[in-house]
């Protein structure tokens, strides 16, 4: 057996057991993010929206959609990896990961898989959920696909650092309630910069999240706040530079070994 | 399973030299150890020195004890060969790989069974130990059948689809030790691997032991049970206070006691004697005697004294466990050299 077959296997292994943790316990994972985006659907869509009427060009509820759609994904990916991967320092499973012979490269894309597949996951419940209230004309697949998918990856790599470093439970929702939640509201889900006035614009431009949600929407409706090469460059950027971080983590024990 | 540990070693002598000779020198290789430490050093990060330079050899198809009271310095070293704990210098070498040129082939040699369940209590106990043989590159359905054999020598087959959580106390440290074989691994490493588990499953354990390193299984023991240690490894080494306070045989460091201590249940009344002949002794009650037999003398001798004044033995016990004997004399010299 090749070293690369050995790999595999263990990524596998380590992708399957995340897989069917999230998927054990559906109602906590799977089914809040098509509730609360229903909500968000009827309430700031249905009712506010039609009293909003259009913005940057398209329905008020069709603007919000990617917003929502990439909200629930960024939430359930780092919160997938933070909970599964503290769960497994506070029960020490981790452990079983630590002395067999699997490279920390494995470990951590084992770890952002699981985050992948639990956002894809909401993503296509909520997307299904959109299509309720919306009606969405796709204007670039790959393009929404490229952004879904790296989003995706750059928030369960997040979410793999805040466990790295977490010694309590509070210690992994800090992050998602005073850090992620914040960045997500004023990441323009809900309005386009546009409508800001100039300071708070180029305030606005110092959160990656809005460039996360202006491409996703440019893919799906076209439209967007800023330039989308950068928002892609951004994206990227942030992801090598986490990906570095992480395995630097790992490489160094931080927070698994003493 | 059930087999006093004893009997396998005196039925198995062919199978055990037939071992010694495949892993300890096999063809065009030069002797290599199962583990060598040399001058491992660890010391956290608050300052507290755990090992300061221990030095250690086990050979392969070794059941080697490494024994030390709290805090020794037992489970940092163990925790360094098996890469849960970072080595502040030192070398850990595991059949011939450095751990720090190549951890992989030193991580797939070795199986550890620590001291606190460290699995997910939730999962189903076959998944526990199917995902520990993916994670050494083991494929899931050769895993699968890997997984019950180990699962069924542990005698944990039927409980396969319960989470861990519903086992009990000894059955969780018997699915820690079977995932730990599933991978067949050369080394395997059992950091008080029967604590707090009842006499009945103890003994099962011992000889499960037993019959696995009699099928070639490397295996280091810590244990706080010494007549574990005394009736199952060959070799010993004594830990204190992060130093080696002794490294050598079982039958050597036994050899070194002074005497020992018999107490002896007697048919007869015992008022009636007054002497021993040579022998030190004192009447516990009125069947029974303790008798301390130096290294000069024999039990032989003591039971012909006794036969001689018409005294019948009905049951003969050591006063205390030989290697505690050992083991709390060796630590007493230990800190009182470090004291001076």
């Amino acid at each position: 057996m090749t070293r690369f077959t050995s790999y595999r296997i263990a990524f596998q292994t380590i992708l399957t057991k995340e897989i069917l943790r999230f998927c054990r316990i559906w109602i906590q994972t799977l089914l809040p993010p098509a509730i609360t985006t229903a909500l968000y659907f009827i309430i700031f869509g249905h009712l506010i929206g039609e009293r909003i009427g259009e913005m940057d060009g398209v329905r008020y509820i069709d603007f919000i959609v990617p917003g929502l759609i990439l909200m629930a994904v960024i939430t359930n990916s780092y919160s997938n990896v933070v909970s599964s991967f503290f769960s497994s320092k506070y029960q020490r499973h981790v452990e079983e990961l630590l002395i067999s012979p699997v490279p920390n490269w494995v470990i951590l894309s084992g770890y952002v898989g699981g985050g992948l597949a639990r956002g894809v996951l909401v993503g296509i419940a909520v997307t299904a959920v959109s299509l309720l209230f919306s009606d969405l004309d796709i204007r670039s697949f790959g393009w929404t696909l490229a952004v879904f998918v790296l989003t995706s990856i750059l928030f369960a790599l997040a979410g793999f650092i805040n466990a790295v470093y977490a010694k309590s439970f509070d210690d992994i929702s800090i992050v998602p309630t005073f850090v992620l939640t914040p960045l997500t509201y004023l990441g323009g889900v809900f309005y386009s910069i546009s409508m800001l006035p100039g300071f708070w614009q180029k305030i606005s431009l110092a959160n990656p999240v809005l460039y996360m949600v202006n491409a996703f929407r440019y893919g799906l409706l076209g439209v967007t706040d800023i330039p989308i090469g950068i928002a892609l460059a951004i994206i990227l950027l942030f992801i090598a530079g986490l990906t570095a971080f992480s395995l630097y983590l790992l490489n160094h024990g931080v927070g698994v070994k003493s | 399973m059930e087999q006093a540990p004893g009997s396998a070693e005196k039925g198995d002598l062919w199978l055990r030299c037939s071992y010694h000779l495949r892993f300890a020198f096999p063809p065009g290789a030069v002797f290599m150890n199962a583990l060598l430490l040399q001058n491992l050093r660890k010391t956290y990060r608050n300052g507290f020195e755990a090992l300061k330079g221990i030095d250690l050899e086990v050979a392969p198809g070794d059941f080697f004890a490494l024994l030390g009271p709290n805090g020794a310095g037992k489970s940092t070293a163990i925790g360094i060969v098996s890469s849960l704990v970072t080595k502040t210098s030192g070398r850990v070498e595991v059949f011939g790989h450095d751990l720090d040129r190549n951890p992989e082939a030193v991580k797939g040699c070795i199986g550890l069974v620590p001291q606190e369940f460290n699995f997910n209590q939730w999962e189903p106990v076959a998944e526990i130990v199917v995902n520990q043989a993916g994670f050494y590159g083991i494929p899931r359905k050769q895993a699968w059948i890997k997984a019950e054999r180990s699962l069924r020598q542990l005698e944990l087959w039927d409980r396969r689809r319960e989470q861990a959580v519903s086992l009990s106390g000894g059955m969780k440290r018997r699915l820690m030790i079977a995932r730990a074989l599933v991978h067949e691994p050369r080394l395997l490493i059992l950091d008080e691997p029967t604590a707090g588990v009842d006499i009945e499953i103890r003994r099962s354990m011992w000889s499960f032991l037993t019959e696995i390193n009699l099928r070639g299984t490397t295996i280091i023991l810590t244990t706080h049970y010494l007549e574990e240690a005394e009736s199952l490894c060959r070799n010993i080494a004594i830990i204190n206070q992060g130093r080696i306070a002794e490294h050598s045989s079982m039958k050597r460091l036994l050899n070194q006691l002074h005497n020992q201590a018999f107490v002896l249940s007697i048919e007869q009344d015992l008022t009636r004697i007054d002497e021993l002949g040579d022998y030190r002794w004192q009447r516990l009650d009125e069947h029974t005697l303790e008798v301390e037999v130096s290294r000069g003398q024999s039990i032989n001798g003591l039971f012909q004294a006794l036969a001689q004044r018409g005294l019948e033995v009905t049951s003969m016990r050591n006063k205390q466990n030989r290697l505690e004997q050992l083991f709390i004399g060796m630590l007493n010299a230990s800190r009182r050299r470090d004291a001076q």
